[in-house]
């Protein structure tokens, strides 16, 4: 990396034959591109979010200043949305690391159809988000035919309708399922670049199991543990299909989330400032939560 | 002693063995519906031992060819529309690192930081002015970007493991910038663009919520389709079942073949 850096200046000077691209130029075309699609609409929605703006009443567009804001975050209905939102990213994110984490020291074992278990476990992961809503609401949730309720039938207890009774705990449960084989995945490569003669010294010197995993599996895989924090925390704020799929945010207000009520408010409202503003804040959200994570992440990755 | 071991190990294989069979059972249970008659698949209590049947594929077809179509080509589209555009800037990053190159690889991961539903409100109205609204190179559009901060990661990751003195022997032989790029760093990073394409092309195949906001009929992919099932209330769980299964193989195999890139891929390349 550093060679590369330095190299080019003690090379021979080259030839100035024909077209000769400069670096920057390659790498602008993809810079402007994400430019034109994620900076200027990002800037547009903060724009939005200033004006009271429905498309339903058009030609008028008053500038209200913080009033969508204000909105958003006094309003006791929205601000449960808002902690929806927490609630469903950081209970599926805590589910998926302890689950995630078990399973990763279970196959960091030897063990007859290991590569395929691992190859199979995955498959949570790679199924389109819909596609685990419809199937689990219909299939496996339904209080009447659903598998579910005949387990929990057979042992005796009552059919449960698990979207209405429970619906939090139910679009977590869902959630928890896609995304363990995704912590399971980067904490297994991350126990496996573990190097062996590690856990070898500490058992020489007479470590219990726990003490071996608190003091050399855990520190070796913290960085590992902070990359899923990380990947988790942005991609579970934007839970969109399986909300979508599952209950439409309800019972009322139960499971609706922030990308959701955005859907609700822009597409099925029109109301394009509160809308706005509401995106203005999960993009806040996101950041502050990505960036104190990366810290974090670079943090360990120097090795502190 | 040694035979404690042995009975712990085979313990603890057995517990991983029941905890993955937990975990793929909701996938079993779709894959065996779609087999089933619409009668079987709601019977109470559930069956497990039938005559597998065909009909429910036949029914799932009818409509699930054009959302294929519009699935595919959103999919190989925005993937080669990535390729085009952050080859060339995840060469240069790993080429001609100057302190600014980790500046624009940082900026570029940090877009991923940036919710969908933040730019959705006025995309929607630029698309709908450009008419742009239920149409493929929209949705290629969004997903190129969803795509493009990935393919210039891990190609970068890629890149930079190339050895330096091959470049270097090039320059003295006067290669150009060019033919550094299409000559050397393309042929060598091969078995990478392939991960990373498989990559995109998941993701792609998978994204629901530009999907379902930015397309109506014509260009719906399957994720718009298949979510028509979800007002189903359990009428069609066969049929259902048989959509799903069509739906989901495709990217179930790709992501099987590459799941060891998927990690690179996955941390943006933080562990591997």
């Amino acid at each position: 990396m550093t060679a590369a850096a330095t190299t080019p200046a003690t090379t021979a000077p080259t030839p100035r034959r024909g077209f000769r691209l400069s670096p920057a130029a390659l790498i602008w075309p993809a810079m402007l591109y994400l430019i034109l699609t994620t900076q200027v609409p990002f800037f547009m929605t903060v724009y939005y979010s200033f004006f009271r703006y429905n498309l339903a009443i058009p030609g008028s567009r008053p500038f209200v200043g913080f009033a969508n804001y204000r909105n958003l975050l006094t309003d006791p209905q929205n601000l449960h949305i808002l902690w929806n939102t927490v609630v469903l990213a950081g209970g599926t994110l805590i589910l998926t690391l302890i689950i995630g984490a078990a399973l990763a020291l279970l196959l960091n074992r030897d063990f007859p159809g290991r590569a395929l278990l691992r190859t199979l476990l995955i498959s949570s992961f790679l199924i389109m988000p819909v596609v685990t809503a419809v199937v689990w609401k219909n299939m496996l949730m339904n209080p009447v035919f659903g598998f579910f309720s005949w387990v929990v039938t057979g042992l005796g207890g009552h059919p449960v309708d698990w979207l209405a009774q429970y619906p939090m705990a139910s679009v977590i449960a869902m959630i928890t399922w896609e995304w363990t084989p995704f912590a399971m995945l980067i904490l297994l490569t991350g126990l496996q670049s573990l190097p062996d003669d590690q856990l070898e010294a500490a058992r020489l010197d007479g470590a219990s199991p726990w003490q071996e995993f608190r003091y050399v599996v855990l520190p070796h895989w913290t960085q590992a543990i902070q990359v899923v924090v990380l990947m988790e925390t942005i991609a579970l704020l934007q839970v969109y299909g399986e909300i979508y799929g599952s209950t439409s945010g309800g019972p009322g207000i139960a499971t609706t989330n922030l990308p959701y009520f955005i859907y609700q408010k822009a597409f099925a409202e029109y109301n394009i400032g509160l809308a706005s503003a509401a995106g203005v804040l999960t993009v806040i959200l996101t950041n502050v939560l990505a960036v104190y994570m990366l810290r974090l992440l670079t943090r360990a990755g120097r090795g502190e | 002693m040694q035979a404690q071991i042995r009975l712990r190990n085979a313990l603890l294989t057995l517990v991983t063995y029941l905890l993955a069979a937990a975990f793929l059972f909701p996938l079993v249970w779709m894959f065996m519906a779609a087999f089933k008659t619409e009668a079987q698949a709601f019977a109470t209590p559930p069956v497990f031992v039938f005559t597998p049947v065909l009909e429910n594929f036949q029914h799932a077809l009818g409509s699930y060819f054009p959302a294929l179509r519009n699935s595919l080509v959103a999919a190989v589209g925005s993937t080669v529309l990535a390729f085009i555009l952050g080859l060339p800037a995840a060469f240069a990053l790993a080429v001609y690192p100057t302190r600014r190159a980790q500046g624009v690889l940082t900026w570029m991961l940090s877009t991923k930081f940036m919710p969908a539903v933040g730019v959705i409100v006025p995309l929607f109205l630029i698309f709908r002015n450009l008419h742009l609204l239920d149409t493929l190179p929209g949705l290629i559009l969004m997903y190129t970007t969803m795509n493009l901060p990935l393919v210039v990661w891990m190609m970068h990751s890629y890149m930079t493991e190339i050895p330096y003195a091959i470049y270097e022997a090039a320059k003295v032989d006067g290669a150009s910038v060019g033919q550094e790029f299409f000559g050397i760093a393309l042929p060598l990073s091969t078995p990478g663009m392939a991960a990373t394409a498989l990559l995109c092309l998941i993701f792609a195949w998978n994204e629901v919520f530009f999907a379902l906001n930015l397309t109506n009929s014509d260009a719906a992919p399957l994720s718009v389709f298949i979510s028509q099932f979800k007002t189903s209330e359990g009428l069609f769980w066969a049929q259902m079942s048989a959509a799903a299964t069509l739906t989901v193989l495709p990217v179930l195999i790709f992501g099987w073949i590459a799941q060891r890139q998927l990690v690179r891929g996955l941390s943006f390349g933080a562990v591997k």
